[in-house]
């Protein structure tokens, strides 16, 4: 198991958003975290990225409890993420923004990028590298020296995987990638996601709503209803499971 | 560096040599020498408000300790010159630092009231225990290095515009490396930053720490060229003015802050006639620029050239 939660409860003012929710990812799974609207996804997705703290309970990541870790240790522990919101880096070049994602594995000291230290340059020169295979690998290296804020959603949302990929992560937290995405960048994005899994080894935890994509890439289902795990399994379990079943479309009369 | 960056730096080299070739008006080439001065502040300004987001309004209060600090090492105690400055540039820092720690976590409004806040404190300081207490001290050794002291104009002229270079060269290097990356992002994401690993806090702190070093840097400068020292130079009239040289230059220009710098130095000076009603030009110049000029000029004439080319 490359991420475990163990009995994460966590409300807002009040309001339960998560309660008892214990969830194993195994490695090298597509497993993904269905629900309703306000099923509480997001609000368990950012407690797994640190921005957000649980009330109760513990996340393990590769068997280490990191509930006290600052979020940016998390990501440099190999733990990235995308947004539901879009959230590129958006006066920056569509490069910049894969770059930028190297800096903190690689950081210098300021006093040598003050100076411009042959070791800065000889770094800067192979994130360079490494971010145009990472254009490359995404399909967006003809749009490199665009400002990010520029690209079309679909794009946008690509380039933060881009982003996230530059963190060289073992664990990918995907919050809605296909939300606004049409049906041929969707397929597209099918496509992406069970690469990074079968070529690059990364477990992907997602948040999606668009069950054609779901059923197709995942090896594993979570439904989460009202802050709770109702039901877990493939694909093929979860689409006859009476209780998801009564949350998706309501109960019969 | 890019560059454009080397061809600027060529350029602004050039103007700075033959410039006291040309101008001997001794009043010109002072008010010329407090440009670069107020260069060096606006320029750390800049990096902390145009690439890191993080608005100060207590610049005065590091360009005041660099000052104070300085004089004082030198004056009373007797160390070169060149090492009261270095001192007391570290010393800065190290006081930046702590303010940096808590003023930090704050943003926007808060940190700009935090930030104003300092600044006050120094002036207050300053104006109770500072040597002469209101009305100052003088006699501050003149600028010296390996035994030489500068004394006339043109040297000064010289000495301030090469630390203006000197910053400048740094700061281009930094903004140009991938820290300026990180910096960049911070300043479009703070969220998206943190979740690809960049210590936003810590790169807050280490830009802050800069922008303290260029104005302590500067109050030394000031110090040693000026010899008097009062607190009145070091109030939050001072920050304020800094910030409009940043913004009027354009925040996210470099050359922003000498342009800025330059502009703001030389109104009073043109505003003469106007007597204490500079204040309202001062006013109307900055709603203008932030109404009509929201990039800065620098931008602006960049995007003209562009044009043309």
């Amino acid at each position: 198991m490359i991420l475990q939660m163990k009995n994460i409860h966590k409300s807002f003012g009040g309001i339960k958003s998560l309660s008892e929710v214990t969830i194993n990812v195994a490695e090298g799974n597509i497993h993904s975290l269905i629900g309703p609207n306000g099923a509480g996804k997001t609000t368990l997705i950012n407690i797994i990225s640190g921005i957000e703290t649980a009330d109760e309970g513990e996340i393990y990541f590769k068997s280490v409890l990191i509930n006290k870790k600052p979020p940016h240790e998390r990501a440099k522990k190999g733990i990235g993420r995308t947004f539901q919101h879009i959230d590129v880096f958006g006066e920056m070049s569509v490069l910049e923004n894969i770059m930028v994602g190297f800096y903190p594995k690689k950081e210098k000291s300021f006093i040598k990028y003050a100076l411009n230290l042959p070791d800065v340059r000889k770094n800067k020169k192979e994130i360079l590298e490494k971010s145009k295979e990472i254009l490359n690998y995404i399909n967006l290296y003809e749009r490199r020296d665009i400002l990010a804020k520029n690209l079309p959603v679909g794009e946008q949302r690509i380039l933060e995987i881009g982003r996230a990929l530059a963190i060289e992560p073992s664990l990918l937290l995907l919050d809605e990638p296909a939300a606004g995405l049409n049906m041929r960048e969707t397929r597209e994005l099918g496509k992406l996601i069970t690469k990074l899994r079968d070529e690059r080894g990364i477990t992907i935890f997602l948040i999606e709503h668009d069950m054609d994509l779901i059923m197709k890439i995942s090896d594993k289902i979570t439904v989460l209803n009202f802050g709770r795990v109702i039901a877990e399994g493939n694909p093929l379990e979860i689409q006859k499971n009476d209780e998801v079943i009564k949350a998706y479309i309501g109960e019969e009369e | 560096m890019a560059k454009r960056d080397y061809i600027s730096l060529l350029i602004f080299a050039l103007l700075i040599l033959c410039f006291p070739v040309f101008v001997q008006d001794n009043y010109i080439l002072t008010v010329t020498i407090f440009a670069a001065i107020n260069s060096l502040v606006a320029l750390g300004l800049t990096i902390l408000m145009g690439y890191a987001g993080q608005i100060s309004l207590g610049q005065a209060g590091f360009y005041g300790i660099g000052a104070y600090i300085s004089a004082i090492l030198s004056l009373n105690f007797g160390l070169p010159v060149v090492f009261s400055m270095f001192l007391s540039v570290i010393v800065s820092a190290l006081i930046s630092i702590l303010l940096a720690i808590p003023a930090l976590r704050l943003k926007g409004h808060y940190l700009a009231v935090a930030t104003l806040g300092f600044g006050e404190i120094i002036y207050v300081i300053l104006n109770e225990w500072g040597p002469g207490g209101p009305s100052g001290f003088g006699d501050i050794p003149q600028f010296s290095f390996l035994g030489y002291t500068m004394s006339t104009l043109t040297e000064y002229f010289y000495l301030s515009w090469f630390f203006v270079g000197l910053c400048m060269i740094f700061s281009m290097n930094l903004i140009n490396s991938m820290a300026g990356k990180a910096l960049k992002s911070i300043h479009d994401s703070e969220t998206a930053s943190v979740c690809i690993g960049i210590n936003v806090s810590k790169l807050k702190i280490k830009v802050f720490v800069l922008s303290a070093i260029f104005a302590s840097l500067a109050g030394c400068i000031y110090a040693h060229f000026v010899t008097f020292l009062s607190p009145s130079t070091f109030s939050l009239h001072y920050s304020i003015l800094v910030l409009m040289m940043v913004i009027i230059g354009g925040m996210r220009s470099l050359w922003g802050a000498v342009v800025g710098a330059l502009i703001i130095t030389f109104l009073p000076e043109a505003l003469r006639g106007f007597k204490e009603y500079d204040i309202l030009v001062y006013g109307i110049v900055l709603t203008l620029s932030l109404l009509f000029l929201r990039n800065g000029i620098v931008p602006l004439i960049e995007d003209l050239f562009r044009k043309k080319a």
